[in-house]
């Protein structure tokens, strides 16, 4: 029976019924679902991990691979920035077991730092890339990967998209097809990548990109579909892959003539040449970069692309009829200008009675990538600076180093337990080392938030919520020669400044643990609500939180939503002049 | 080519639209369709506004809606419904539960909620407005406020009453089915 289903849950549904034994993965959105789900799987069949960071992950992968076993990393497109050191090498060293990565990367930007476009990585690393336009591809196309990658001896990215990775679309499932290990076989000259049997691998490597270029002359993962129509005389051609098929189908029917890209990297040459050479224009639909385009004008054709298609966001069907077709977009409604609804952290968020603290002290604050990235967003605009998972310790030494002790004490960095264990503990370790007298606070929430509540080293559980050993935050910062750790809760704030002012007046680094757990975890249980009695003096200090449930009327009385309220209690402490009081219900 | 019929499911994040999705993406399935939802997980959600979109028909290749192209609308919050308003098709429906929820420019005093939200938007579409919290509390709890509004979608599409309560019984958990059973027929039977 056919099931709707996310291409995250079909890509891990597809490396399931292909056999895969083991998956590491860190989590990142759109890619989490996949690792999430593989771990829905019997663990008899299948070990899944999350790994500290994804350098970490696909390391574990490419040893299971060459271990023998089929298995499989997934990230999302900065992640594979992280990963990129180990898989560069992998592509020389091939494979064992068949070795999928799957990276989602997130047009639009709905909930990523940048636009990046992982075809690139293909070509660079030289690695054999897939991408699939629906679920049902989704699960095909990793079977295939899995396949192709042990054809042909090589790393196997599977790239997706954010529309691709949740959107769900009908899928039909099959059994689990057990693949045995491989035996496993010491093999120096494939496995040991130093430079003289790294040169030998590279002649493999170009090898292969030479086979793989002449596999995706024929293989049925690229289609053409041929028509005798034509718009405006003209007999149209568009070069498709992922979603940008499924809009390019809906806008333009069977007017056209399509060539569906499934195989990214390497792209085919006479398959290309011959699908122009039928067409009177052709048009390459790709979102983000001009990847299939530039291989196109390499070739010699004259295509459309970047002339007539945004190098920036998502596509649309009504995008695509418009540039191709020259239709209108439909006609609609308008609407007046007004207020827009960003993200907000959550009422009840841990992170909230932190960034009123540090908002308060005035301090220059070094953020990173978590739901406190939201500690940017007005009223409390605390954060300075974002840029990727780890920078808030390192580039806070920067600044330091480029400012001087006078700034380093009025600037704190602020990270999540879970990026702190991905990459914050190298740079306070370089704190440490080029002493710095830099404050980190450690925002720990008992769970990796954003990306929707995934254990980590710090939560004393594992993917499949067995117990493990915890790291210890306290023991693993005095290990790495911070002497200055304090555990404060950030809900209780008038401690918790006088440890964050002490911890900058310090003339040696120091750390903060910001201890209280994410509101949204089934194990804190808020009760009641807060209500604003007649002593309220209207003076806004409440406002100033940003917490979702607090707002003021025109009137300028001021109000908490008993529905949006969990009773978490932060605003009673905040209030000068006790106005505010927890209901019990 | 256009043939699929798109609803468009509008929310503020937390509000429980995901699973008036889900219901009724498993009431399409039942009726033989093809179905896409399309949704936006991750920051989004953090109490920002939250879009999902439910295509189907004989065959829906791209899972997303577009400007003027939305058959139905399905708001769960007033402002929500207004800003969806331009991917309305012309002549479509706009179904709302009246409940206001100030975004943060709002609650920051840099911006104010707009009034008369209802009257704006009925006077560029068909509109159907429902205290859906009210109904749910009279069910039994306001939990159920996304059931109310399922309920009266459910009534404008060609689904059968038969199909939505099979489903409602697959999707809920047994504890809450009576009161979500109670909370989809007045939505239902609302005019």
């Amino acid at each position: 029976m056919k099931q709707l289903m996310i291409g995250n849950a079909a890509v891990a549904r597809g490396a399931y019924e292909a056999g895969v034994r083991v998956v590491a993965s860190y989590p990142g959105t759109p890619s989490t679902e996949i690792t999430e789900v593989m771990a829905t799987f019997p663990a008899e069949d299948v070990y899944v991990e999350w790994a500290p960071n994804e350098k970490v992950a696909a390391e574990v992968a490419i040893g299971a691979s060459i271990g023998g076993a089929r298995a499989m990393t997934c990230c999302k497109h900065v992640g594979l920035n992280v990963m990129a050191d180990p898989i560069f090498t992998a592509s020389y060293t091939g494979v064992g077991g068949g070795l999928v990565i799957a990276v989602a990367d997130d047009p639009g930007m709905h909930s990523s730092q940048n636009e990046q476009d992982s075809r690139h990585y293909a070509e660079a690393a030289k690695l054999l890339m897939l991408e699939p336009a629906d679920s049902g591809e989704c699960l095909s196309y990793t079977k295939a990967a899995y396949a192709l990658s042990e054809q042909f001896d090589t790393p196997v990215l599977l790239r997706l998209s954010t529309r691709v990775s949740h959107s769900q679309s009908l899928i039909e499932v099959s059994d689990r097809e057990e693949v045995a290990l491989k035996d496993y076989e010491k093999n120096i000259p494939k496995y040991v990548m130093m430079p003289a049997n790294a040169r030998g691998r590279h002649v493999v490597v170009e090898d292969r990109i030479a086979a793989l270029t002449a596999f995706a002359e024929t293989t049925d993962l690229n289609t053409v579909t041929m028509t005798d129509k034509t718009v405006g005389g003209k007999k149209i051609g568009v070069i498709t892959a992922g979603v940008s098929d499924m809009y390019a189908h809906e806008a333009l029917g069977d007017s056209v003539s399509y060539c569906k890209l499934g195989m990214v990297y390497p792209l085919p040459v006479d398959l290309l040449r011959n699908f122009a050479a039928q067409c009177d224009e052709v048009y390459v639909i790709e979102e983000l970069d001009p990847v299939i385009e530039n291989h196109c004008k390499a070739l010699g054709l004259n295509v459309h692309g970047k002339d007539v298609f945004t190098l920036i966001g998502e596509y649309t069907p009504a995008m695509i009829a418009k540039a191709v077709l020259g239709e209108e977009m439909p006609e609609h409604a308008s609407i007046d200008a007004i207020p827009g609804r960003p993200p907000v952290m959550c009422a009840g968020c841990p992170h909230r009675g932190t960034f009123y603290v540090l908002k308060k002290l005035g301090l220059t604050v070094s953020g990173d990538i978590g739901c406190y990235t939201l500690g940017a967003v007005a009223p409390l605009a605390s954060v300075d600076t974002t840029i990727c998972m780890g920078a808030s310790v390192s580039a806070a030494l920067g600044m330091a180093k480029a400012r001087g002790d006078d700034f380093a004490k009025k600037l704190v960095s602020v990270i999540g337990d879970s990026t702190f264990m991905h990459s914050g503990i190298t740079g306070l370790i370089d704190i440490v080392y080029n002493k710095g007298i830099n404050t980190v606070i450690i925002l720990d929430n008992s769970i990796t938030g954003m990306t929707g509540h995934q254990d980590n080293p710090t939560t004393g559980k594992t993917i499949r919520g067995e117990a493990t050993r915890q790291v210890d935050l306290e023991a693993l910062c005095h290990a790495c020669g911070i002497d200055w750790v304090k555990v404060a809760d950030p809900f209780d704030t008038k401690t918790f400044e006088a440890v964050v002012k002490e911890a900058c007046a310090l003339e040696a680094p120091a750390v903060v643990i910001a201890q209280r757990p994410c509101a949204l975890l089934k194990t804190v249980k808020y009760t009641g609500h807060c209500e604003i009695s007649d002593d309220c003096r209207k003076c806004g200090m409440c406002l100033k939180l940003g917490c979702p449930a607090i707002s003021k009327r025109e009137d300028g009385t001021i109000v908490i939503d008993e529905n949006q309220c969990n009773g978490c209690g932060l605003c009673v402490g905040v209030c000068p002049f006790h106005a505010i009081k927890k209901i019990e219900d | 080519m256009k043939t699929t019929t798109n609803i468009m499911i509008v929310g503020v994040g937390g509000q429980g639209t995901l699973l008036a999705s889900r219901i009724l993406g498993n009431a399409l399935i039942r009726e033989g369709y093809d179905v896409k939802v399309s949704e936006v997980h991750g920051m989004s959600q953090r109490g920002g506004s939250v879009v999902t979109y439910v295509k189907y028909g004989d065959k829906v290749w791209s899972p997303i809606i577009g400007e003027g192209e939305a058959d139905i609308i399905l708001a769960f919050e007033q402002l929500e419904a207004y800003r969806a308003l331009p991917y309305l098709k012309k002549g479509g429906v706009v179904v709302t539960g009246t409940q206001c929820i100030d975004p943060m420019p709002v609650i920051t005093g840099a911006a104010k909620y707009p009034e008369n939200l209802c009257e704006k938007i009925a006077a560029q579409a068909d509109l159907i407005s429902a205290d859906a919290i009210g109904m749910a509390r009279e069910a039994g709890t306001i939990k159920a406020a996304n059931v109310v509004l399922i309920g009266i979608l459910a009534r404008r599409t060609n689904i059968p009453y038969e199909t939505w309560i099979e489903v409602l019984k697959t999707t809920v958990p047994p504890k809450f089915l009576d009161v979500n059973l109670k909370a989809f027929d007045m939505g239902w039977n609302h005019q």
